[in-house]
């Protein structure tokens, strides 16, 4: 249920540090969303912004409409990303996301395999960085 | 061959800087050869496009490989679309496609004369037609040299797209996608769903992630559908997939949406060889023939064919082009029709078999072609008394089909939902076998019309096989469906079985040559009981087929509801999970 459909990271050395932290963060995310009365139709609650700050990192969150969660996760010494990247930052991954929705070939919950879809990633990440 | 094929590219390439000469360009000497006299630059190249095109087929005329045969039938396309804006009569392209349609008409497959199978003899003689027929002349003598070189080329050919360029559409492969984007969604300008169209590539067995990825490539406006030149995209993809062709990463130029538009339109247009236009016309006609799935085309397109096969000497490139799509469709349609009773009963699937033009869709939509109606429920496979097919493995044609070998696609038509595949499949020879056989065996006045068709393959049909013989008569026997079609060639069975022939056929293009006389004797001799036979295990198949189509698109729609359910039901789970946890 919870399996991540696509998970990357920059620094691919502590990756297994990150898969842990996307995860736990999994349940600050639905603890937002399940507060959240209202229908998530809006960008801004689509947006859940800065989950929790740890002492290495900061965790972004963000959900669609079907309950698909995007979590983000950068080093807290890059200060130089602000809200409105991130932002933008998820309004990119929920398009391409859509876009691989939209291959008829693709089964909802399968691992995402689009190539376009990663080289978007990476063409974030680099950005960020 | 290796040699020969970098031999090939080297003089398509020359050619084509120098003027627009048919694509048979590539072959080689040969052409020239043969038209040494040709005064007209555009003849001399074209000459020489008809030479090297018959070098061509020679080389490779020891492999029956498909491979060879397709860089040199890339070259070869290559060359066709620069010549076809108009110089001398782009004989290659449409012998090309001449080569298509009378194979088809004579029942074979046998692509182009690139395939060198034969070796180039009969095109020598031929080529010395007046420079002014140069593009018919090419287009006789080449068909008398693809024919026996093999249908593979010419698959190959259509496989490949002109300009040395694998992803360009040629224009048989255009009709051959219209034909098939009419069957799923008969307004051009309207969108195919992505289930509808995620259901049709699916029959072509790629996998799934290449589907994946051929979808991401072509679906530009990201839409979820398909518009008519992003279904010709994938649809090319999907083609060259199957022939091997890597996947490239991003969409290649000639395939963007705007460019296959642009091609579509300009296509026809800048085919100045009459041919290629010609072709144009007649497969539309043709294909609307095909989908109607009516017998009757088939019998008129046999005259045609004839006539077309015996005009070729002349200059009658514009008459035998039209008449050659019609009739590589009508073979088309023969076969689908064989299989399937009534054609336009079939849905997509099977519509997509029945408008497949034979002789357009490249072998790669053979391939696929056959890969598709493998998987639907295998008709039982030499069912009549295959004097040919019985020599000939039908497993194996399958996986020669499958691996590529245009040969026997063919008679694939009609089985499985995918569309048939090009009729110009299996090598010259077995085409001119089979005619041989035709004339031996006197079927139907069709037949003896496509005899002096055949008579020019007469001399390959000699060293053909058996087998190949059966190909062709896979081809010939659509035209007459109910005709005498069957009788000389005991393989009617179902369109499966045409496959196989061929594609063994196309394997064994030095096969064993049965002697024609014998294979004509065995198929002569029981040619009504066969052919009767075979037409009921024909239908038999095409019944099957049908209700097989349609479980599968129930239990395709089922797999959706389940799929929604299952997303729903994971959202719900997750909704309540906060409250749990809180």
């Amino acid at each position: 249920m919870n399996c991540p459909l696509y998970i990357r990271s920059v620094p691919t050395q502590g990756e297994l540090k990150f898969h842990y932290t996307v995860h736990t963060s999994l349940d600050v995310v639905e603890e937002k969303i399940s507060g959240v009365g209202k229908a998530l139709a809006d960008q801004r609650e689509l947006y859940l912004g800065l989950l929790y700050p740890t002492e290495d990192y900061k965790v972004y969150g963000y959900v669609t409409n079907s309950k698909v969660k995007f979590v983000i996760v950068v080093d807290s010494s890059n200060t130089s990303l602000r809200d409105n990247e991130i932002r933008s930052m998820f309004r990119k991954l929920h398009n391409s996301f859509t876009d691989v929705m939209c291959n008829p070939f693709y089964n909802p919950g399968d691992p995402i395999q689009s190539k376009a879809f990663d080289s978007i990633v990476s063409t974030m990440m680099v950005q960020a960085c | 061959m290796a040699a020969v094929q970098a031999g090939l590219p080297v003089r398509l390439e020359s050619i084509a800087g120098e003027l627009p000469l048919p694509v048979f360009v590539g072959i080689t000497n040969e052409l020239e050869m043969r038209y040494p006299n040709q005064p007209l630059t555009n003849e001399s190249q074209s000459h020489i496009l008809g030479s090297v095109a018959g070098s061509a087929p020679r080389p490779p005329a020891d492999r029956p490989v498909l491979r060879h045969p397709d860089t040199s039938m890339d070259k070869l396309e290559a060359w066709s679309p620069p010549q076809s804006p108009g110089i001398s009569p782009p004989r290659s392209p449409s012998a090309y496609r001449s080569y298509p349609y009378g194979a088809q008409r004579n029942g074979t497959d046998t692509l182009l004369v690139h395939d060198a199978k034969v070796p180039g003899r009969p095109s020598v003689p031929q080529e010395n037609s007046s420079p002014s027929h140069y593009s018919v002349k090419l287009q006789p003598e080449q068909p008398v040299i693809t024919r026996v070189a093999s249908v593979e080329r010419l698959v190959e050919r259509l496989e490949v797209d002109y300009s040395d360029d694998p992803w360009r559409i040629t224009e048989e492969q255009r009709e051959y996608y219209t034909n098939q984007f009419r069957s799923l969604q008969p307004d051009l300008s309207a969108l195919i769903m992505g289930t509808v169209a995620k259901n049709f590539f699916t029959k072509s067995k790629l996998p799934i992630p290449e589907l994946s990825h051929i979808w991401e490539l072509s679906d530009v406006d990201k839409d979820g559908a398909l518009t008519f030149p992003e279904f010709c995209t994938a649809f090319h993809l999907i083609v060259a997939r199957k022939n091997g062709y890597p996947l490239p990463e991003t969409l290649p130029a000639t395939l963007r949406p705007g460019f296959v538009e642009a091609g579509v339109v300009t296509a026809p247009p800048s085919e100045a060889t009459l041919p290629l236009i010609v072709f144009d016309e007649n497969m539309m006609p043709g294909a609307n023939q095909l989908k109607m799935g009516s017998v009757d085309l088939q019998g008129t397109s046999r005259p045609g064919v004839t006539a077309k096969q015996e005009a070729r000497d002349e200059s009658r490139k514009p008459e035998f082009s039209p008449k050659r799509i019609p009739e590589p469709h009508e073979k088309t349609i023969q076969h689908v029709s064989t299989l399937k009773p009534d054609s336009p009963q079939e849905l997509d699937a099977n519509m997509k078999s029945r408008t497949r033009p034979r002789s357009y869709s490249s072998t790669s939509i053979d391939d696929a072609m056959k890969k598709v109606e493998e998987p639907p429920t295998p008709p039982p496979r030499p069912q009549k008394t295959h004097s040919r097919a019985s020599s000939l493995d039908l497993n194996k044609l399958f996986q020669q089909s499958g691996q590529g070998s245009r040969p026997s696609q063919h008679s694939l038509s009609a089985k499985s939902g995918w569309l048939p595949p090009p009729p110009a499949l299996p090598p010259r020879p077995p085409a001119t076998q089979i005619f041989s056989f035709l004339p031996g065996s006197e079927k139907s006045s069709q037949k003896a019309v496509q005899q002096p068709n055949f008579a020019d393959f007469s001399k390959f049909r000699e060293e053909e096989s058996s087998l190949r013989g059966l190909s062709t008569e896979d081809l010939t026997p659509p035209k007459s469906e109910s005709t005498v079609v069957h009788q000389g060639h005991a393989p009617q069975k179902p369109v499966r079985r045409k496959l196989h022939p061929e594609s063994q056929s196309a394997t064994p293009p030095s096969a064993t040559p049965y002697s024609a006389a014998t294979l004509t004797k065995s198929t002569q001799r029981p040619p009504p009981k066969q052919k009767r036979e075979i037409q009921m295990a024909i239908r038999k198949n095409r019944e099957t087929n049908a209700v097989l189509t349609r479980l599968n698109s129930e239990l395709q729609q089922q797999l959706k509801v389940v799929h929604r359910e299952r997303v729903t039901l994971e959202s719900q789970l997750e909704l309540p999970r906060p409250v749990t946890s809180t």
